[in-house]
């Protein structure tokens, strides 16, 4: 068991620190449905922790618990030493937490600098009154959050875009731009569900990359869900297993893949 | 040149300036419908509403005068006061805010997630209910508006278009300023919704709720200030119309009006409602002054929906609306 106030060192030597957020026996529903049941974990200061599991174990349901969609009907949800009461998404999102969807949710009709920019909004602190009265002022602050978005526009490399309705994207760029508007909240913990699905081989190496550059130059924290077993095992840290909506597994890569419960639940079930 | 030609051109001139007004109030309705799905019924009651508690304020009137007295015994109406005309307007802002959140508060929040239908049904009710509660507040009397807008006919036109054509231009002064601030008022609107950090997040709402969710908007406050922008275009149709036609029951009857527009001009488009208020104002007048006659008069009363129906048949979308496909 590793210690809540101090960190560990990764086999690629990062430092990773103290708890950030903690899971505490985290029970959902939804009607006779259990989609968690009892289930404990930790995310690490800058650490990236991976959920996997088959499909229908849960995973989605976790992330949407930690991002405030869901509420579950038992056990608590910890954030920087503080348990957490009950909250809406968007004061989730507040806290710093940023997220990304399994099935990509992006306002179509913007183009990729307003999506991106959408992202600044728990940032930007001038009030309706402010923008009416103070235009001066609201416009400096929009002219330093494009400044913010256009660096992180630059990170991902979507330059060439900026201007296209995202509705008119390939699937492969939204997910990248879903990305974008996550980082441009500067989050604290970065959630992503299944950011490499339905990628070619190609597009999956970028957006492993970004993940990694993402945690290393800025040192978020990201938890992220995956299928795709070889790019889970290259990027994380430390991996919790999910079936049927309990945990079978937590720990380092290695830890999980010799895991015998972990070998069960993966063998004979068709993933995508 | 001839006759016809003067006269349709001061049709038209009149024509625009109405259209201006219907560019603001369907501009009312494309920015809820955007945000929220929702068709908003109750925008011409609370056009009237908002006239008749601008008057209400401005006169010093006790609200709920009748029910006080009914239930106290007592025998007020009037405070003894009156309210210069800016800030009854401001004022009457704040009612209209305060209706918002109590919209907001007291139906639509339990709305979230139910059929448009619904929602539709909600804001017929929303109508009604209003409708009453105006009449329990400020007495259901013809009130005169007078914020001090110029009124009668434009002298400079008149001569200007009389030394060019030896025919002056009857060209109203209140229809003049009422279109002038209706034009500087969807300028405003679009700007906003472009150009300010609250109007981006309305469209962010507008555009994916769940998204909008994730980067920190709360839905509350978007309801809030959609249902405030409605209050708003409403308060300002309310002073336009009630300035012309003094604030009575018909004065409802103006979002009625929108309805052409909007099927003209796609109801999720803002340039659209522009154009759409445009040529219906002067489509009306113009058909009233070329046809009116031949067809026995009065053609402004239906023109703009036939114009409209015309329209369904061959662009159901409306000019700016995004085409419909439906994926299967
Ligand atoms: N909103 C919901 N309403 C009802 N049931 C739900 C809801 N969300 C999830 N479930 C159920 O909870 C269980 C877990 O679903 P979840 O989406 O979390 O799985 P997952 O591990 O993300 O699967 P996948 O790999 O297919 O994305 C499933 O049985 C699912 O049907
Ligand atoms: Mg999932």
């Amino acid at each position: 068991m590793l210690d809540a106030a101090e960190g560990y060192t990764t086999a690629d030597g990062r430092k990773i620190g103290g708890v950030l957020m903690e899971m505490k026996n985290i029970t959902l529903r939804f009607g006779g449905v259990v989609a968690i049941k009892d289930i404990s974990f930790d995310i690490r200061e800058g650490e990236i922790r991976a959920i996997i599991g088959p499909n229908g174990a849960g995973k989605s349901s976790m992330l949407n618990v930690i991002s405030g969609f869901y509420n579950p009907q038992e056990g608590e949800v910890w954030f920087r030493g503080e348990r957490r009461p009950p909250m809406k998404p968007y004061q989730v999102a507040q806290l710093g937490i940023a997220r990304t969807f399994q099935n990509i949710a992006l306002f179509e009709g913007m183009t990729v600098l307003d999506n991106v920019m959408t992202g600044r909004l728990t940032q930007m602190k001038t009030t309706l009154l402010d923008q009416a009265i103070w235009w001066g002022k609201a416009e400096r602050e929009e002219t330093e959050n494009r400044e913010k978005v256009e660096k992180i526009i630059d990170f991902l490399e979507i330059q060439s875009i900026r201007k296209t309705p995202v509705g008119r994207l390939p699937y492969g760029l939204k997910k990248r731009v879903e990305l974008a508007r996550a980082l441009a909240a500067e989050p604290r913990l970065l959630l992503l569900d299944e950011p490499m699905a339905g990628m070619n081989v190609e597009e999956k190496e970028d957006m492993s990359r970004f993940i990694l550059d993402v945690n290393d130059e800025f040192g978020t924290t990201i938890a992220l869900i995956e299928h795709d077993m070889g790019v889970v095992m290259d990027l994380s840290d430390r991996v919790v297993v999910m079936d049927y909506g309990k945990k079978i597994g937590d720990g380092t890569p290695d830890e999980v893949r010799s895991n015998q419960d972990v070998i069960d639940a993966y063998l004979g079930v068709a993933h995508d | 040149m001839s006759d016809t030609l003067i006269f349709a051109m001061e049709v038209t001139l009149n024509g625009l300036m109405a259209g201006v007004l219907y560019a603001l109030v369907a501009l009312g309705f494309v920015l809820i419908f955007k945000a929220s799905g929702i068709f908003n019924y109750a925008q011409g009651v609370m056009a009237l509403f908002a006239a008749m508690t601008l008057v209400g304020i401005m006169d010093g009137q006790v609200p709920f005068a009748h029910l006080i007295n009914a239930i106290f015994g007592t025998k007020v109406h009037h405070f003894g006061w009156h309210v210069p005309a800016l800030a009854a307007i401001a004022l009457t802002m704040l009612v209209m805010i305060a209706l918002a959140w109590a919209v907001n508060r007291f139906v639509m929040r339990f709305l979230v997630n139910t059929e448009p239908i619904i929602l539709f049904m909600a804001t017929i009710g929303l109508a009604y209910f209003l409708e009453g509660f105006g009449d329990l507040m400020w007495g259901a009397d013809i009130k005169k508006l007078d914020v001090g807008l110029p009124q009668g006919i434009n002298e400079t036109i008149d001569e200007v278009t009389f030394g060019m054509f030896g025919y002056g231009f009857f060209i109203d002064n209140l229809d003049i300023v009422a279109s002038i601030i209706a034009a500087l008022l969807v300028a405003a609107l679009v700007a906003f919704s472009q150009y300010t950090k609250q109007g981006r997040a309305l469209r962010a709402v507008a555009d994916d709720h769940q998204a909008a969710l994730s980067v920190g908007i709360s839905l509350n406050f978007i309801w809030v200030l959609v249902w405030s922008i409605a209050g708003f275009v409403a308060l300002v149709a309310g002073i336009m119309w009630g300035a012309k036609s003094g604030v009575q029951f018909s004065l409802s009857l103006i979002a009625l009006k929108a309805l052409p527009v909007l099927m003209l001009g796609g109801f999720t488009s803002i340039p659209g409602a522009i154009v759409g208020g445009l040529i219906i104002g002067v489509g009306e007048q113009l058909f009233e002054f070329l046809l009116g006659p031949a067809l026995g008069g009065a053609t402004e009363n239906w023109f703009a929906y036939v114009l409209a129906l015309v329209f369904l048949v061959f662009r159901p979308q409306g000019l700016f609306g995004e085409k419909i496909i439906e994926r299967v």
